[in-house]
Parts: C-alpha cells; sequence; structure tokens
C-alpha cells in the first residue's frame, strides 16, 4: 500500500495523522498494525492491547482483523503494562501500544519490574518518539531512550522506516523478553531498499563513504542519507551507520566504522545525553578513541509546540544541520 | 502428576487449622533465624493460605508451571516469609531451604522474585499485583481453560492508584475467574493506615465486584467466602479479609510497631514458645 505524497502546507502544524516529514517520499499506511495483523494470523499466541491510543497508535488493523484478541484498558497506562505483563506470564505475547511518553514517564516501575525483570514477552510499541509533533513537552518523547536504557534485560529499538518497522514487528515475537519499540504510525515514509535486512543487535551500514562518519538511529537515519546525498555535490563523500538496536548496544561495529573516519557526527531524534550520542562516546572511549565528533540531537530542554519544520530548524535537527555537520565540520 | 484440592472436597477444618498452625511455625523459624522479617504480615496471612493451598487452589506442588494451575499472585512482595512456608508446607520447596530466608545468595529473599519456584511475579513494588491478575486472568479465559487467580494485595496498596485501575480492568474485562484478597489488617510502614480507606468492600463493589467481608483469621469463614466466589456470573470477586497482625502471638498482636520486626535471639525463642503455648 504504498504511495507518493505530494507535500504539505507551510509552517502547518501536522495533525494525528502523518508526524514526520515526507513530503516527496514514498510511504505506507500504519506499518504497524498491518504487519502485526498478518503475523497474529500466522501466531495464535499474539494479543494487542492499547490504553485509548488504538486509533492513534495504528494497532486497529489488528483489531479489526482479530478482534477477541484485541483489549483496550482505557486511559490507564500502567494497568496496561500490568496486564500484558499477566497475559505474558500466562503463556501470551503481548504487543501493546500508547504514546512514549505515558510509557516511559508514567509506567516506567512497571516496565521495569512486571515486564523486564521477569524477561515477561511484552513488546511495547510506543508511538511519537523524539521531537515529532507539535504537541510540546507532553507528547514529546525526548528522553525516553535514556531512561530504558536504565532498565536491565529491556531491549530497545529505533526503527528507520517501513521498510524496518515491519521487519521488527515480526521480529519482536522472538526476540526473549520485554522489548521497547519507537513507533512510527500514519503515512510512514519507505527510506531502506528493498534488500535491507533488520537483525536484532546489529547495526548496518547503508552508505560506506570515506570523509565523515554519521553515525544514526531511527528516522534521522533516513535524513541523514539526504543528507549525505547533497554533501556529495560539495565534494564530501558522508557513511552513514544506522544504529536500530540501541540496547543491546552493538559497539563492535560501531567502533568498526568509526576507526575508519577523522571525523565523526553522532544524529538521533533524542536528547544528545543519555542516548545514542552518550553510547557512541561512552564506547569509543572505552575503546581508547578520541576523535572530533559533532552531536545532532535535541538540547536538555522542554520543547516548544509547532509545526515539524519549524522545530526541527529551531532546535537544530533538520536537513541543513546534517549537510553543514558534513561539509563544514560544524 | 498429583493435583490438590480437585475436585473439592468437604471441610476438613481442624486439618486446616493444623496446617495454618505450621506455617506459623516455619515462619517463625525463618523470621528467628534472620533475626527480622516482616512476621505480623505473615502470621496475619496464614489462615488464608492455608486455605488456599490446602483446600480451594487447584495446583501440582511437582510441577508449578502447569499451565491448568490456578495462580496465586502475592502483590505484597515483604509477605514473602508466608509464602515460602507455604510452598515449603506444599512441598514446592523443600523445608531445609527456608533458613536461607533473607541470606546472600538466598533464593528466598525478603521480597519476592519470580525466580523462587512456585512464586508468579516479583513483588515488593506495591500496587503491582492485581492488574498482572487481571492479565493472567484474561489471557485464561481467551484459552478457555477453566484455572482460576486469586491475588492478595493489602490495605496499604489501596492507595496505590494502579490497584484501582487494575479494580476497573477486571469488571471491564469480566473476570469472573478471578478473586481479590485484600488484606485488611490496618498496618502500613509508617504505622497504622493512614489515608481514608474503608469502606473497602463498597469501594470494590461500587467498581464492578463481588465482594464479601469476612474475619481473614477464621478459616470457616474463608472457605465459605472462597465457596462463594466460584460461581461463574460474569463478575470479579473480591473478599475483604480483616486479618490480625501476628495472630496466633498474643505478644506480636499487642506490638505498636509490627511492620517490620527486629528483636534479639531470646525474645524470638520466648515467641516461638508462645505459639506453640497458644496453638499446640
Amino acid at each position: 500500500m504504498a504511495e507518493i505524497q505530494t507535500g504539505t502546507m507551510p509552517g502547518r502544524t501536522r495533525g494525528m495523522g502523518e508526524l514526520i516529514d515526507i513530503a516527496g517520499k514514498v510511504t505506507e499506511i500504519a506499518p504497524f498494525g498491518r504487519t502485526l495483523a498478518e503475523l497474529a494470523s500466522e501466531r495464535s499466541d499474539i494479543v494487542g492491547l492499547t490504553a485509548d491510543m488504538g486509533r492513534y497508535s495504528d494497532i486497529l488493523p489488528f483489531r479489526d482483523a482479530h478482534p477477541d484478541r484485541f483489549f483496550n484498558v482505557g486511559m490507564a497506562e500502567q494497568n496496561l503494562i500490568m496486564i500484558a505483563a499477566g497475559m505474558a506470564k500466562t503463556g501470551k505475547i503481548a504487543y501493546c501500544t500508547t504514546y512514549s511518553v505515558f510509557i516511559t514517564r508514567r509506567a516506567y516501575d512497571f516496565v521495569a519490574l512486571a515486564c523486564a525483570h521477569s524477561m515477561a514477552n511484552v513488546k511495547i510499541f510506543a508511538g511519537m518518539p523524539g521531537l515529532v509533533n507539535g504537541y510540546g513537552a507532553t507528547h514529546q518523547a525526548t528522553e525516553d531512550l535514556n531512561m530504558m536504557r536504565g532498565i536491565a534485560d529491556l531491549t530497545i529499538i529505533d526503527p528507520c522506516d517501513a521498510t524496518e518497522l515491519k521487519q521488527v514487528v515480526r521480529a519482536c515475537a522472538d526476540i526473549p523478553g520485554t522489548v521497547y519499540v519507537r513507533n512510527l504510525r500514519g503515512k510512514v515514509p519507505v527510506e531502506l531498499g528493498p534488500d535491507y535486512v533488520f537483525e536484532v543487535g546489529k547495526a548496518k551500514v547503508l552508505r560506506p563513504g570515506r570523509d565523515v562518519g554519521i553515525i544514526s538511529t531511527g528516522y534521522m537515519s533516513a535524513r541523514a542519507l539526504d543528507a549525505a546525498a547533497q554533501a556529495q555535490e560539495n565534494g564530501k563523500d558522508a557513511g552513514v551507520l544506522h544504529v536500530p538496536t540501541i540496547k543491546p548496544f552493538d559497539a563492535k561495529t560501531v567502533l568498526e566504522f568509526a576507526s575508519r573516519f577523522d571525523r565523526l557526527v553522532v544524529a538521533e531524534n533524542h536528547k544528545t545525553s543519555g542516548g545514542l550520542t552518550s553510547l557512541v562516546i561512552e564506547t569509543l572511549y572505552d575503546a581508547g578513541i578520541a576523535k572530533p565528533l559533532i552531536k545532532i540531537g535535541l538540547e536538555d530542554s522542554f520543547f516548544e509546540c509547532g509545526s515539524q519544520e519549524y522545530l526541527e530548524a529551531k532546535y537544530g535537527v533538520d536537513t541543513p544541520r546534517f549537510v553543514r555537520a558534513i561539509v563544514e565540520g560544524r | 502428576m498429583t493435583v490438590l484440592n480437585h475436585p473439592p472436597s468437604e471441610v476438613d477444618l481442624f486439618a486446616l487449622k493444623t496446617r495454618a498452625l505450621n506455617l506459623r511455625r516455619k515462619m517463625m523459624m525463618m523470621a528467628s533465624g534472620k533475626g527480622e522479617g516482616y512476621i505480623a504480615q505473615g502470621l496475619g496471612m496464614a489462615d488464608c493460605l492455608a486455605t488456599l493451598y490446602f483446600h480451594e487452589m487447584r495446583y501440582d506442588p511437582q510441577n508449578v508451571g502447569w499451565r491448568e494451575r490456578d495462580r496465586f499472585v502475592l502483590s505484597t512482595g515483604h509477605y514473602s516469609i508466608a509464602m515460602y512456608a507455604v510452598l515449603a508446607e506444599a512441598g514446592v520447596l523443600s523445608a531445609d531451604e527456608l533458613p536461607t530466608y533473607g541470606l546472600n545468595g538466598s533464593r528466598l529473599p525478603m521480597s519476592t522474585f519470580d525466580e523462587t519456584p512456585g512464586v508468579e511475579m516479583v513483588g515488593g513494588s506495591l500496587g503491582h499485583g492485581l492488574g498482572q491478575a487481571v492479565g493472567m486472568a484474561m489471557a485464561l479465559k481467551l484459552d478457555g481453560s477453566s484455572a482460576r487467580v486469586f491475588c492478595e494485595f493489602s490495605d496499604g496498596e489501596l492507595q496505590e492508584g494502579s490497584t484501582w485501575e487494575a479494580a476497573m480492568g477486571g469488571a471491564t474485562f469480566k473476570c469472573d475467574n478471578l478473586v481479590a484478597l485484600i488484606d485488611c489488617n490496618g498496618i502500613q510502614a509508617d504505622g497504622p493506615v493512614t489515608v481514608r480507606i474503608d469502606p473497602v468492600a463498597d469501594k470494590m463493589t461500587a467498581f464492578g465486584w463481588e465482594t464479601l467481608e469476612v474475619n481473614g483469621n477464621d478459616i470457616a469463614a474463608l472457605t465459605r467466602a472462597l465457596a462463594a466466589s466460584r460461581e461463574k456470573n460474569g463478575k470479579p470477586k473480591a473478599i475483604v479479609m480483616r486479618t490480625t497482625p501476628g495472630f496466633g502471638i498474643p505478644t506480636i498482636m499487642a506490638r505498636d510497631r509490627a511492620h517490620f520486626v527486629r528483636i534479639d535471639n531470646s525474645e524470638w525463642t520466648a515467641l516461638i514458645e508462645e505459639l506453640e503455648r497458644e496453638n499446640g
């Protein structure tokens, strides 16, 4: 169900449908829910839950295909996670959805102790991670990777696009224990090629490059690819390493990639503290490597409401910011 | 395969009282060995646990992962001393392991972990039990299983908002295979229960639960309430148990600060003698 987007009205805050910049992109609609519906047709042990965010988390295709296995627990995120944990401990694989902010800030204790501690088969698809909407700090999970990293025995995945997200939905059923996924909803761009293969715990070189090495996660990897193509016109050849699994972290591939470049850029749709940037710096330091590194990510702040274009430009995570980092090294 | 308490048998009050006394003996042995513990809550729960494990619950002590088992979810993880006592009495744990209660490297920590055989969830952070029990009950219904879920939680935990989220969920999802056992013992960490909690039964009823209130140290009353909880009528069941912390040992029952007991060896010895004198 792919379609090409023609563009959006400049300066307009996107609603609850498409969230990231999809102008000119090939997109797929609701890859999470559609893939989950397919997977559940193959596996009878899958259940799907939401906390009053069915429509806005893309799980409705699953509900429509498997209504007997769909449960809306209402606006009760703690209960969402408790119920999911209880079902997992009774043999189910429980996929649950709401927004990232509500899972991480409100239900943290339950993710840690009811789920991760017991290696419960709970798969959390957390919507609107990072700076992906105009609703302000209440809806912007800009510290979720930092928080979730603190939980032992939890797998954390930040997919790049629809191609990867669909593979992640399937992979989750076989990943032991609890998984936190930064979900992409609505019309989700297709950025990675048809040969792309997601492997949990593995970073992937999307572009080899020569001059600058970009290490990125989530849809920032798509932005890195766009910027690398633009920078090529200025004679700079940037490599892109996509790190979809934040935990467990693929330190080996990151070190191999980083060692090939004199300059690095690390990019994430998250604060530059506690997430991918911190992981990369910790990894380099532990290996005794020090080299110039530009951080593209969010400052330690609560963020404004506004259109995506406005916010990304204001907070320095848009494509021109990437191009400047690659071409000018600042 | 040895499935206990199935099909349901006649109530043998003498046998259940003997079991409850055995549980209290085991708990006192554990607490005196460690020198401390949540003994008052454990003694208060002994009658409920004896009734559950030796009359009401269907399970196989040799196969704690049996899918068709009735689940007992202990939400108050610090009641672990009572949990280990009943698991040993049932033969799930070896009685030889009980003296390791709370010691370094033990499988029997002072707050429950689910690595311990027969323990269904990680306790200790309060307000986690009822929601997970609702999830278990929902999954069992989805599977068409006849197994039931019994979830203990305390009056103190009624102060956790998550307990009420779960209470709404249990009724919404028509968990008539779920029984809440609410231990109203009137104490919490800082002393007497401080927040206005009562009327507990009325609140549970208002939340859509079929509710009974009993003396939680009256085994006959507990067996009747549990028998009533078997009804499949689309409603979850709640049994509000008024228990006395330290029940069976008057010195502990009279203690002002009963939430956590840390006393000298000689005092533990005297309390064990008191348990035998009063109940033996």
